[in-house]
């Protein structure tokens, strides 16, 4: 199989993640919305490693996948601590930090 | 067979994508999320990286869509309000996805990388297997890896500090 198609599948998902990211506003859809485009740079990553035959682009998605985890930790526990202070789940409401 | 399979787990993982910007309940976009990760596995199996595809389903589609359905189960999923801060998102926002998806081919293809356009390089048979995974991270990538797991455990005690409401009870 070409390695051009997985790397056009990944462009393409990744747009996708990001059209979801201007679309929605939800901070739940956005958080899922990051783990689409951090999956699309790891197929990206190992679609690579196949292609020059090295598994060290391997290595570097399992990395990936740490740091995606370590997000989506993170994002639910300021979700959870909104929804606590009952504030309203949404990206446009919660703009006091904004310059 | 293996265009086949290819192209099956590739709409598999665009549906699931779309699912996921398309559905108005966060549970559902959820689920659908779970099916993008379980084709991207098949996507990653097609690469022979057995390993990474192994993780994809326990670590992603196990551990974390757990997580994201417990959050989505106590927070619950309202929908969104129809209320546009830009006008005319709805409009721009599809065309600028498809102008990003556009300038990341054009500058992916038109790239001189070697040997884009064929096959990829023949590989032994262990590669990608566990076997060849672990010995790479804790021989070649062991800085890296020990300093992943240390950034998880920061994750971790920072989500246990962010999501419990103990100033809340000193407040009170």
């Amino acid at each position: 199989m070409n390695t051009d198609w997985f790397v056009v599948l990944s462009a393409l998902l990744f747009s996708t993640g990001a059209l979801g990211i201007l679309l929605r506003r939800s901070p739940m859809v956005i958080l899922l919305c990051l783990e689409l485009m951090l999956n699309a740079g790891n197929l990206a990553l190992v679609a690579f490693s196949r292609m020059v035959g090295n598994g060290q682009g391997q290595v570097f998605a399992v990395i990936v996948m740490v740091i995606a985890a370590c997000e989506v930790v993170v994002g639910l526990g300021l979700i959870v601590a909104i929804f606590r202070r009952r504030l309203p789940l949404d990206v446009d409401d919660l703009r006091e930090l904004r310059g | 067979m293996e265009e086949v399979l290819f192209f099956l787990a590739a709409i598999g993982a665009l549906g699931g994508a779309f699912g996921v910007i398309a559905m108005r309940n966060p549970f559902y976009s959820v689920l659908a999320l779970i099916v993008h990760l379980f084709s991207l596995a098949a996507l990653f199996l097609l690469l022979t990286s057995a390993f990474v595809a192994a993780a994809q389903v326990v670590v992603y589609a196990g551990a974390v869509m757990v997580l994201y359905v417990f959050v989505v189960a106590y927070v619950g999923g309202g929908g969104e309000s129809a209320w546009e801060p830009i006008p005319g998102q709805r409009f721009l926002a599809p065309l600028l996805g498809i102008a990003l998806f556009v300038e990341l081919s054009v500058a992916v293809l038109s790239s001189s990388l070697l040997a884009l356009g064929e096959d990829g390089a023949d590989v032994k048979a262990g590669f990608g297997n566990p076997a060849a995974i672990g010995r790479l991270l804790l021989e070649k990538f062991l800085v890296p890896f020990e300093a992943s797991s240390i950034l998880l455990l920061l994750a971790a005690v920072g989500a246990i500090v962010l999501a419990s409401n103990r100033r809340r009870e000193e407040s009170a």
